[in-house]
């Protein structure tokens, strides 16, 4: 069975005026059709306004479809009874690290949603201890909020998702605000979270050196998935990366421009090593 | 500059009262301000002073501190103070002028300024050796039979929690919101009191647009984190009363015991 499942999802934001009249409609998705299998890491990629963000907001019931239909773990995200499950089964992290956080202790705020559910008192100490440790927050667990990092506080985010135990975690743009070594170390959060404890990951941003971990990337243009594959699949296509104003990282790039240029070297490099490897072979 | 401020003026120090359950602190502060109003003799206030002294004692909070709890009441103080004095009818001490001072007048503002004191003291201990969490948990498990009558005890705790979260947050959003027009050439220091005010005008706007769009992420955050309302919700830390917690509500029921029966022998006394 599918951890995630999204069939024909259309999204439409309507903006009515006074009375209540149909002023103007805004497909934000359109026609999307996603699957993802529990233990994936998964990269949603889009500039802005491309409707990944409304997208990850269908997972979360948050927004409910205008048509088509979300399924998570197998309920139904429109169904009212499934609300809270759904919601527990999929924790969202999202964009900016201040306004996400509620406890005024790290250690309270990372109870909060286990709180919520109505976990017994001993199990949520528990489980504050494991999820804080998972993300290397433990020692800051009595600090507050405002005194750590952005980096750090999108990790006490995490763990506050974590704790709930959820079956996939949805991160959106949860590395935009963040400085490079802040998102160096939110990602090497994700991804110890999803090989060690294999929860399911829906990445989605707009840094292309980000997404070279997943194993699947979906790239959004204006509501609906233009591209999809494996990372190397994806930056293979140079050329219509950059007709959806999506940067490639610079390696790619490089490799991209040497082999334009007569150099016999393979497409879709994804890292420094491979490109001297590559070059190695040239001699 | 504006992050220096501290709310709530917890004071970190591990005493007694620290320790103490927050309901425990909070129901005796409020017995203790009644009881400041039940008698007006000398025996009362004097039991009332000393158990004062007692706590303050206990907190091992300096006295500086409790003071400063004292100056933003100063004006109210010496106001009633002065009505006291001037409007009290009784035997006339001396007059000046048109002004009259009499016995009763004198003897109420003295007993008035020492029940501001007493009371003004007295909660300040509270919230100096309360943090405001606390506070907030205490308050919330306090005023939960107020929930039959239907008043939303648990949704104003949680508005008290999160506004304490974000004052930082909003102070430092204040300051880079002042140095950003201060960039555009904004004066905030000239002109007279009107001028100064409008000038505050291109702050506030700016940061209730971004206090409401916090506002909107966070209730997002929390609806996606199962938050529905007190109802089903447990507690990570419970407020659970220990020995100690019942050790002192016995000691403020002592204290009680000993007030009314001084105030009633009180009573009886010439002065």
């Amino acid at each position: 069975m599918e951890m995630i499942k999204i069939k024909n999802l259309i999204h439409e934001y309507i903006r009515r005026d006074e009375e209540e009249n149909v002023v103007d409609i805004k497909r934000a998705v359109d026609d999307v059709n996603i699957e993802v299998k529990p233990g994936e890491f998964v990269a949603i990629l889009g500039h802005n306004g491309s409707g990944k963000s409304t997208l990850a907001k269908h997972i979360n019931a948050i927004l409910y479809p205008s048509e088509g239909a979300v399924w998570v773990n197998g309920m139904d995200t429109s169904a009212e009874e499934n609300l809270w499950k759904v919601r527990q089964s999929a924790g969202m992290v999202f964009q900016n690290p201040d306004n996400q956080i509620i406890g005024s202790v790290v250690e309270e705020d990372v109870g909060f949603g286990p709180e919520n559910m109505g976990i017994p008192t001993e199990e949520i100490w528990e489980r504050v201890e494991e999820s804080l440790k998972s993300v290397g927050m433990w020692q800051y667990r009595k600090k507050s909020p405002n005194k750590l990092s952005g980096g750090q506080k999108q990790r006490v985010a995490i763990a506050g998702v974590v704790a709930m135990h959820p079956k996939c975690i949805i991160l959106d743009e949860a590395t935009a605000m963040l400085d490079p070594s802040g998102r160096k170390e939110v990602l090497r959060a994700v991804r110890a979270l999803n090989q060690v404890e294999e929860v399911t990951i829906v990445h989605i941003t707009h840094y292309m050196e980000e997404v070279i971990y997943a194993d699947k990337v979906f790239v959004m243009d204006q509501g609906k998935v233009v591209m999809q594959g494996t990372p190397r699949e994806i930056f293979s296509k140079v050329e219509e990366l950059q007709k959806l104003r999506l940067a490639v990282p610079q390696v790619t790039q490089l490799a991209y421009e040497l082999q334009k240029s007569g150099l016999p070297i393979k497409s879709g490099i994804l890292t420094v090593e491979e490109l001297v490897e590559e070059l190695c072979k040239c001699g | 500059m504006l992050r220096d401020i501290t709310l709530g003026q917890y004071y970190q120090a591990n005493s007694r009262l620290h320790r103490l359950d927050p309901r425990v602190k909070l129901i005796a502060t409020f017995l203790y301000i009644i009881s400041l109003f039940l008698f007006k003799n000398i025996t009362a206030y004097v039991i009332a002073a000393l158990w004062l002294l007692l706590v303050i004692k206990m907190s091992k909070v300096p006295f500086k501190f409790m003071v400063k709890g004292l100056k933003p009441v100063m004006t109210i103080m010496i106001l009633t103070v002065v009505c006291n004095m001037l409007f009290t009818k009784g035997t006339p001490l001396f007059s000046v002028w048109k002004i009259t001072i009499t016995y009763e007048g004198l003897k109420m503002a003295f007993y008035m300024i020492v029940r501001f004191v007493m009371l003004i003291v007295g909660s300040t201990i509270m919230t100096l050796t309360t943090t405001p969490n606390q506070l907030t948990d205490g308050l919330e498990s306090v005023l939960k039979p107020l929930k039959k009558v239907k008043v939303p005890v648990h949704e104003v705790a949680m508005m008290m929690a999160i506004a304490l979260r974000f004052i930082p947050i909003l102070m430092e959003e204040t300051d880079k919101i002042i140095k950003a027009q201060i960039a555009r050439g904004a004066d905030f220091e000239s002109g007279n009191l009107l001028k100064r005010v409008k000038a505050m005008l291109p702050i506030l706007i700016p940061l209730f647009v971004s206090a409401f769009r916090r506002a909107n992420d966070l209730a997002m955050a929390m609806e996606s984190r199962c938050y529905r309302g007190g109802d089903g919700r447990t507690k990570m830390k419970p407020l659970i009363y220990k020995i100690e917690d019942k050790k002192a509500l016995v000691c403020v029921a002592l204290y009680l015991f000993v007030l009314v029966a001084g105030g009633i022998a009180g009573n009886y006394l010439p002065i």
